[in-house]
């Protein structure tokens, strides 16, 4: 029989999955307005992101009444990553406003002539965040580790575009306006990348009580 | 909190009362003429364990007023000067007696109380002897013979092949009847003392025997001798055992091997006679032997008002 | 069998335990255990009720002997001397490896300065100047001196319930003991004199070597350098302190510790 502790630590993870499963809605969404110049879509995400903010201030209150009770081992270590990866999703909502204020803006002017792979970068950032949280859901060490490396690939992806769109900036003036919004969305779901990045490493040292982060390599000792 | 139905007079009276309370009917609600009811009930029932406490009390202030009214007269300076008169003569006293008395509850404090103490050192602080049971066993038994019977085992142990009646005798059955009661007193005041004592002070690296002679004993120290002070005034009223050891003298005793008068013995001598003036005698005597077991015991009392040690029960 | 020796890097072991098994009468209470203690550190023994650490604490300075049904297996070095041979007293033992009780026990018919000097005067010092000195070393130590420099010729018992188990800190400081084990020493005391009790075993591990049973683990965490945790007589698990309480290697200690069960 669970003592009220335990109860406590669930709700604790009931709710950061509640909040993962907005920030994952946050970025669909903003990428959907995005390639699809949907006006409507893109005011829901910044109005959604309050909700955001108000579950991470939340979280960090039932994480501090719970260290009160002083947490030892794997319940400590969850109080503790449940904070961070709070703050990790607190930020992917935001970053998702950000595409969402781009969307609006690019949905107000007509598009640019450059076909971008826009939608594979936006896939693989958000693959990144949902094989995170997943990983965090099954307490699954192996598959949060197995996130990591892809970061690398997100940033190649991110450097590409930069470059295609500073290509065609250079060729096309009166297009500059808007390949900046594009630039700036990319970095949005780069830095998305980097968030899940980190989600995953806090998952790893949930599982296996080991700090991964600012080292090189992801594989286990 | 005195509690009606709780209270226990004795006696047929009280049996009947306390039925009777019983089977009043209960009242449901409490309502203000249930509650002038209960109060009743309690007054009552406290007023009849009052007056079954004073009639409990009410034989030993007899036993006072009998002495002091019938004895007080005979007190007087020659009572604790005088040696006895012969017999027919008017006048004299009992200091031989009271000498007496003190000389042999000395005496048999000299044997009984070392003996009492370590024996209830050894049956507290070595419980795990092999003999522990047997001792205990032993002195629980003896504690129960009649008194009589100690007086013949030591006329049979001493005074025969002494051929002879004498203070010794008298001083050592007095003695051998103190050990089980100065043994299991001390067993039990030492048995109180809490065991965390003995552990601290084992682990400090004490060695046992000093653990318990400067650690155990010296916190029991007020129970042991209450324990022996009370043991002395239950020996210092015997008389039977004296009969055959001490016998009694009509004169000072200068020898441990002549026989020595004491106080129980005389007034039982004076209150078989037919003399008046030897019956006022043994009213006056037995006045003293009462008031000097009272004395021990109110000594025993301030004795046991010291917080530093264990009390006894 | 469980094996759990931690090398203490810094100094060799004040106690090697080997294959230690306390059994009273039948009941075997302690199972076969093995672990070093290190020197000036403070190692806590933690554990659910009936675990056995307490018989532990107490196979360390011979005190389970009072007990008659007692009766051990294996080794006990204490700074390489074999504690348990036979031609070693218990009560040299003693001298060596001071105690602290649960509950404060300061002998009632003493004062407080010959509570402290106890230990010394009965067994044999007597010289006047050596004991004065051991009284205020001993309760400075104690973090006691400058609350009963006044008045070290009050009875003992007049004091308060946290200065009391401070006295007993002193007097078994006073014979100055190489080891010194505290068996649930602030499990009586309210918050505040239990946090100068934590403060006074963080000081006096400079010196001493220092093994504690608590119940309390944050009380572990909080004041222990290694823990020992142990199980139905067994010890299941033994480090330093912050990996015990943070990322425990066996199953048992986790559930112990997130209190899954004890």
């Amino acid at each position: 029989m669970d003592n009220h502790f335990d109860i406590g630590l669930e709700e604790l993870r009931q709710k950061l999955l509640l909040m993962a499963s907005r920030a994952e809605t946050a970025v669909n969404d903003s990428v959907q307005a995005l390639m699809q110049r949907n006006h409507d879509l893109a005011n829901k995400v910044r109005a959604d992101d309050d909700i955001i903010d108000q579950f991470e201030i939340e979280i960090d209150e039932m994480a501090i009444q719970l260290l009160t009770k002083a947490p030892l081992a794997t319940n400590l270590r969850l109080v503790t990553v449940a904070m961070k990866v709070s703050q990790n999703l607190e930020r992917i909502g935001d970053e998702a406003t950000k595409i969402a204020k781009r969307a609006r803006d690019l949905s107000q002017e007509p598009p640019i002539k450059l076909v971008l792979d826009l939608p594979r970068l936006a896939r693989m950032a958000l693959s990144m965040v949902k094989d995170s949280l997943d990983a965090f859901v099954q307490r699954d060490s192996a598959a949060a580790r197995a996130v990591i490396p892809r970061d690398k690939e997100v940033d190649e992806l991110n450097r590409e575009m930069h470059a295609a769109l500073a290509q065609h900036m250079m060729e096309n003036r009166e297009a500059i306006g808007r390949c900046l919004h594009w630039i700036v969305a990319a970095k949005s779901l780069e830095r998305i990348a980097d968030h899940a990045k980190n989600i995953a490493e806090e998952v790893v040292y949930l599982c296996e009580a080991q700090d991964i982060r600012h080292t090189q390599h992801a594989a286990p000792n | 909190m005195q509690n009606a139905e709780g209270a226990a007079p004795g006696g047929p009276a009280g049996f009947f009362i306390l039925h009777f309370s019983c089977f009043l009917p209960p009242c449901p609600r409490v309502t203000a003429s249930n509650h002038q009811w209960r109060k009743a009930k309690n007054v009552f029932m406290q007023t009849l364990t009052f007056v079954c406490a004073v009639l409990v009390i009410l034989p030993l202030l007899l036993v006072f007023y009998h002495l002091l009214s019938q004895g007080a007269g005979a007190i007087n300076w020659a009572f604790f000067t005088q040696l006895p008169k012969p017999v027919g003569e008017i006048g004299g006293g009992m200091a031989n007696s009271i000498a007496g008395t003190f000389i042999l509850i000395s005496l048999a404090s000299l044997l009984g109380v070392p003996f009492g103490v370590l024996g209830g050192i050894f049956l507290s602080e070595y419980s795990h002897h092999r003999l522990n049971w047997w001792i205990r066993f032993t002195a629980d038994v003896v504690n129960g013979v009649p008194s009589i019977t100690w007086g013949m085992v030591v006329y049979a142990l001493i005074v025969l092949p002494m051929k002879g009646f004498s203070t010794l005798a008298g001083g050592v059955v007095l003695g051998l009847m103190m050990i089980p009661i100065i043994m299991r007193t001390t067993e039990e005041v030492l048995q109180l003392v809490p065991n965390g004592y003995r552990e601290a002070a084992l682990a400090l690296g004490i060695a046992q025997w000093r653990t318990i002679v400067q650690i155990v004993v010296r916190t029991a120290m007020k129970g042991i001798v209450t324990g022996v002070l009370l043991a002395l005034a239950r020996v210092a009223g015997e008389t039977a055992p004296l009969l055959f050891t001490a016998f009694g003298n009509a004169y000072w005793t200068h020898h441990l091997t002549e026989p020595i008068a004491a106080l129980p013995l005389q007034i039982f001598n004076y209150a078989i006679s037919p003399y008046d003036d030897w019956h006022r005698q043994a009213w006056a005597g037995a006045l003293v032997l009462i008031l000097l077991v009272s004395a021990i015991n109110i000594v025993v009392r301030v004795l046991t008002r010291d917080r530093f040690s264990v009390r006894s029960i | 069998m469980t094996t759990a020796a931690v090398e203490n890097k810094t100094e060799k072991a004040a106690l090697a335990v080997r294959g230690l098994s306390i059994f009273f009468g039948a009941n075997a209470v302690l199972k076969n255990v093995t672990i070093d203690i290190g020197a000036r550190a403070v190692t806590a023994i933690i554990g659910p009720s009936g675990c056995g650490k307490s018989t532990f604490l107490r196979a360390i300075n011979r005190m389970h002997e009072l007990n008659p049904d007692a009766r051990m297996e294996g080794r006990i070095l204490l700074f390489g001397d074999d504690i348990y041979s036979p031609a070693v007293e218990p009560v040299v033992v003693r001298r060596r490896v001071g105690m602290v009780f649960q509950k404060s026990n300061p002998f009632p018919t003493m004062t407080i300065a010959e509570n402290v000097t106890v230990g010394l005067r009965l067994n044999g010092v007597r010289d006047k100047k050596v004991l004065l000195e051991r009284t205020e070393e001993s309760l400075r130590m104690a973090a006691l001196w400058d609350e009963v420099k006044d008045r070290l010729h009050a009875p003992a018992i007049s004091l308060s319930g946290g200065q009391q188990q401070r006295l007993c800190i002193a007097r078994a400081l006073a014979v100055q003991p190489e080891v010194l084990l505290m068996d649930e020493p602030a499990s009586a005391l309210d918050p505040l004199a239990t946090q100068k009790i934590e403060d006074l075993i963080i000081e006096l591990k400079k010196d001493y070597t220092i093994v504690i049973v608590t119940h309390n683990m944050q009380q572990a965490a909080r004041s222990s350098d290694f823990t020992a945790f142990f199980y139905l007589g067994e010890l299941v698990e033994y480090g330093p302190t912050t990996k015990i309480f943070t990322k425990p290697a066996q199953k048992r200690t986790e559930d112990y510790v997130t209190g899954r069960f004890g």
